[in-house]
């Protein structure tokens, strides 16, 4: 499994991605969404994990982008909002079945990425 | 029709519950970036039972930006704390124009983030006080402050300063090299000039020197 992390708090998806290596899930990581964009240009992602809210270009937007790039390519959101109909309601992703609340945890993020790869 | 006192209420209510849900919002990504140190640690004891070495270096470092966190999340907290205090200052009271930006930019640093946009303040290098409602200062510096990075323009940067007058200070939002093109005929609005009126003062919008001024009064009760 190759998986994209994005979120503007670096600290944040750099730690989470070597803590998948070691889970033997191969993660790269980006601090915005002209990165991330850049790395999927470069490389075949299965799930992209996205902050939703990131400066100049929302998780929603990135996952849009993605898309067009690579249209297999599965998505899981994080939030800051306290629930799902939160996240619905700031995120217009009304079919978006994947999403986490921060702070999340690792083991449930994997679970989800499995769920969303089928 | 609303009255002034229901909108300024209402104005009031909205620009706490938006700090309050921003603010929160940047303490759960403080909390975030906790976990994953405190889980790289975590995993790194695991390994080690293992019979994998643990580097101290490593993990001294991963303590110390779990240290750096904490500092951010104890700030925010500190910013919603000096928020919630004045919210509940109903009459005029002494405040320092310093400290009303460097709230300010506190308070509105995620939100003006998330806009791409970054915020510079120049406070004075002596203190500017004035007497006035510090909650209803704060709300209207906030409305200022959203309407001024309407016209940050290109350079995507809001300068913040404040100084004093003969008859009480100004606060001033500078560098705001799309002004002419910002929706002037909207600002200020309603709520703005509610909160205008109730703290005497008056915003005037300078598209040739770029910039939003906000004239307050040095005492509001006389």
């Amino acid at each position: 499994m190759k998986v994209l992390l994005v979120d503007d708090e670096e600290e944040l998806v750099s730690a989470l991605a070597e803590r998948l290596s070691y889970r033997g899930i191969e993660a790269s990581w980006a601090g915005n969404c002209l990165d991330a964009l850049a790395l999927a240009e470069l490389e075949n992602f299965d799930v992209a994990v996205l902050d939703v809210r990131m400066p100049k270009m929302s998780g929603i937007e990135l996952k849009r982008r993605l898309q067009k790039k690579r249209p297999a390519m599965k998505f899981i959101f994080l939030t800051g909002h306290g629930s799902e109909d939160d996240f619905k309601a700031g995120s217009g992703e009304e079919g978006a079945g994947y999403y986490l609340v921060k702070p999340i945890n690792i083991e449930v993020l994997i679970k989800r990425m499995k769920e969303v790869l089928g | 029709m609303a009255s002034k006192l229901d909108i300024v209420g209402e104005t009031g209510l909205q620009f706490y519950g938006k700090m309050s849900a921003s603010l929160s919002h940047e303490i759960k990504n403080a909390l975030s970036v906790i976990q994953e140190h405190a889980g790289l640690i975590e995993d790194f004891t695991v390994m080690a039972e293992q019979g994998a070495p643990i580097n101290p270096q490593r993990v001294k470092a991963l303590a110390g930006k779990i240290q750096g966190q904490i500092d951010r999340a104890n700030g925010i907290i500190k910013g919603m704390n000096q928020l919630a205090h004045s919210s509940m200052d109903e009459s005029a009271k002494s405040v320092e124009l310093r400290e009303v930006l460097t709230l300010l930019v506190a308070l509105s640093h995620r939100l003006a983030s998330v806009r791409g946009i970054t915020l510079e303040a120049k406070p004075p290098a002596t203190a500017v006080t004035i007497r006035t409602t510090p909650f209803f200062l704060q709300n209207l510096a906030w409305l200022c402050l959203d309407f001024a990075m309407d016209g940050a323009g290109d350079k995507k940067t809001v300068g913040l300063s404040a100084e004093k007058t003969r008859l009480g200070a100004k606060l001033r939002f500078t560098q705001l090299e799309g002004l002419a093109d910002a929706p002037t005929e909207r600002f200020p609005g309603e709520r703005e000039k509610a909160l205008l009126e109730t703290l005497n003062a008056e915003v005037t919008i300078h598209i040739g020197s770029q910039e939003i001024v906000l004239t307050l009064p040095g005492d509001l009760d006389h």
